[in-house]
């Protein structure tokens, strides 16, 4: 097998290299090669940093992170769309009609991306960028399952271009380009992508009698005081565990905050998230929620006395603390302006959700705010290590 | 392209395309943001903005050996602030409903950077025939840009032009949807940003 592939590969060279028919391209076929094979050349001028975590390894292990919420998101789909159209929602239909909506999109994704980056690679004659393959992956899984397939394309074309290849490619874009991207459809079509339609997959069949198929987060955002959010929810049969565990109508890959739980740790455990901003998150959005809930009373807003502990299994927030937060281009480097920056992002959250009435759900609009402040963020910090060094001088 | 030519001409053409307003001076670029929802609206903008930008280079060309130094400001001001309200008068007897879109933006023309900036970096400096052709090139620069971007904002973003429904039926039957985005200021940023691309671009190429 290695060596079949070996043959191709070399057989294809003289095309790809300086002269051949196919030279301007070469940065795809140095893709394709990179994928099965380490490269030859190693880095010739220092620094060396002796390590086995390259770029291409990094994102490869954030993909293999991603993959359960793939799966899972397949069979969510399915079984939301099942259980909607009033049939029994077996294991394996639910994964069969998952499949149906959700790998059209990832292919739309991974195909419509792929051409941008093969396109300014080849102008711009940069290599292809793995951070292509976490963002096309990254992209579907924040979206609805009803997202039609043009709207996708669009949204990915934005996020790569505008969001990633006008600033030069990976490395130099200070947004998440996934988030650009769906940011992009956000306001472009707010009526799909805001949470007011129906999120769940039809598959042009009629739904039963009484679905609503509100999102949890667009159930809460409705709720009239007297009566508690909790309460809402439970009665729509979204009580805390089926949130945490993610079996309700949501993003693609984000209901399962158990998953993302289990992503952010190994995350962690293998040195590519930062766990300072995953935690600074959590704290924030936990503080902020504590803190809106000494305010809550008779008349005033349901969202105040809503536990804390919502907030975190409702919607996006765990999928974007730990995955889009942590991209490690678009936030801070420094040690500690990382904890401000996730600690922000959670309270920003909250506080989209609960005050603004247009957007239910905060986690992207936050997440995209601190990228643009990161290197800010990054600079106080330098100035603060620079002065506690001239005073101990 | 207008290297053989008449001073006058090379005014025009730079501020045309070399020298655009908006895409090289970066100038006049928050009007440039809120009149061009529509085509209609930056169409007139453009006219009434070439006019003044034009009048206003004419006048203080003229008058540039007879301006003292030290209150130039003002009287540059005072022509414009003159030519504004001519134009936004003339709009509101003929043509008041746009004359109601454009709101205040007429008015603000006065505050407008290009006419400022064009009357101290060129008609201070150069006769009344150069300078009338100089305001007309970046009037018309401005307008380009401007109706360029109100194309695509108002067919994307209404699927109309000049108000006439131009994207079919048929296509929003099969899913097709207006971009609401395109009604935004930010898509204007954008927009306006993907034009200076292709600008410097081609302008690269010529070298």
């Amino acid at each position: 097998m290695k060596r079949l592939l070996q043959r191709f590969f070399d057989g294809r060279r003289p095309h790809f290299t300086p002269g051949g028919r196919l030279a301007r391209l070469h940065p795809f076929f140095d893709a394709m090669e990179t994928v099965f094979f380490a490269p030859a050349h190693t880095t010739r001028i220092g620094p060396h940093v002796r390590d086995s975590l390259d770029v291409k390894r990094f994102m490869t292990l954030v993909i293999v992170c991603l993959l359960p919420h793939l799966f899972f998101g397949i069979y969510n789909v399915g079984y939301q769309s099942l259980t909607a159209t009033g049939r029994p929602p077996q294991f394996l239909a639910a994964c069969l009609v998952g499949l149906g909506a959700v790998v059209p999109m990832v292919i739309v994704t991974y195909v419509v991306g792929f051409f941008w980056e093969v396109l300014f690679a080849a102008v711009r004659r940069h290599t292809i960028s793995e951070g292509l393959f976490v963002s096309c992956m990254l992209f579907p899984l924040t979206l609805p399952p009803t997202t039609p397939l043009w709207q996708v394309a669009l949204g990915i074309s934005f996020g790569i271009v505008i969001g990633k290849e006008v600033f030069g490619g990976t490395g130099r874009n200070f947004l998440n380009p996934a988030l650009t991207g769906r940011a992009f459809l956000f306001f472009a079509y707010p009526v799909q992508m805001s949470g007011d339609a129906v999120w769940t997959y039809m598959g042009g069949r009629a739904a039963v009698d009484g679905f609503s198929g509100a999102t949890p987060l667009a159930l809460a955002a409705a709720v009239e005081s007297p009566a508690t959010i909790q309460a809402v929810l439970h009665e729509a049969h979204y009580d805390f565990w089926t949130l945490f565990l993610g079996r309700y109508a949501g993003s693609i890959g984000a209901t399962s905050t158990l998953l993302c739980l289990l992503g952010a740790v190994a995350l962690i455990l293998m040195g590519i998230a930062s766990y300072r901003t995953i935690i600074g998150g959590i704290l924030g959005i936990l503080a902020t929620a504590a803190l809106l809930n000494l305010f809550a009373g008779p008349g005033a807003s349901p969202w105040l006395e809503l536990n804390p502990l919502y907030h975190l299994v409702m919607g996006g927030a765990a999928f974007g603390l730990a995955y889009m937060a942590t991209d490690p281009v678009s936030s801070p480097d420094m040690e500690a302006a990382r904890w401000i920056y996730g600690f922000l992002i959670g309270v920003l959250t909250v506080l989209i959700r609960v005050f603004n009435p247009a957007f239910p759900e905060g986690i992207m609009l936050a997440i995209l705010f601190m990228n643009v402040f990161a290197p800010l963020l990054d600079h106080f910090v330098i100035q603060a290590r620079l002065k506690r060094r001239m005073i101990r001088t | 392209m207008a290297s053989k030519s008449s001073p006058a001409m090379q005014a025009f053409g730079q501020g045309l395309w070399s020298n655009n307003p908006i895409a090289v001076q970066v100038l006049g670029i928050c009007s440039a943001l809120a009149v061009t929802v529509q085509l209609r609206t930056a169409i007139v903008m453009c006219l009434a903005l070439t006019a003044v930008l034009a009048g206003s280079n004419l006048i203080i060309s003229a008058l540039r050996r007879l301006i003292p130094r030290n209150i130039r400001i003002i009287v540059e001001l005072c022509v414009i602030s003159t030519l504004v309200i001519i134009a936004d008068e003339l709009l509101r007897a003929f043509l008041y409903d746009v004359s109601k879109q454009l709101s205040v933006f007429v008015g603000l023309i006065i505050t407008n950077c290009i006419v400022m900036g064009r009357a101290e970096a060129f008609a201070l400096g150069n006769p009344p025939w150069p300078a009338f052709m100089d305001g007309l090139g970046n009037g018309l620069g401005y307008g380009a840009v401007l109706i360029a971007v109100a194309f695509f904002r108002e067919l994307f973003g209404a699927g109309k032009l000049l108000g006439v429904q131009v994207v079919p039926q048929a296509f929003y039957g099969a899913g097709y949807q207006n971009m609401g985005f395109m009604l935004l200021a930010p898509a204007a940023f954008i927009l306006i940003g993907l034009l200076v691309w292709v600008q410097r671009e081609l302008i690269e190429r010529q070298k």
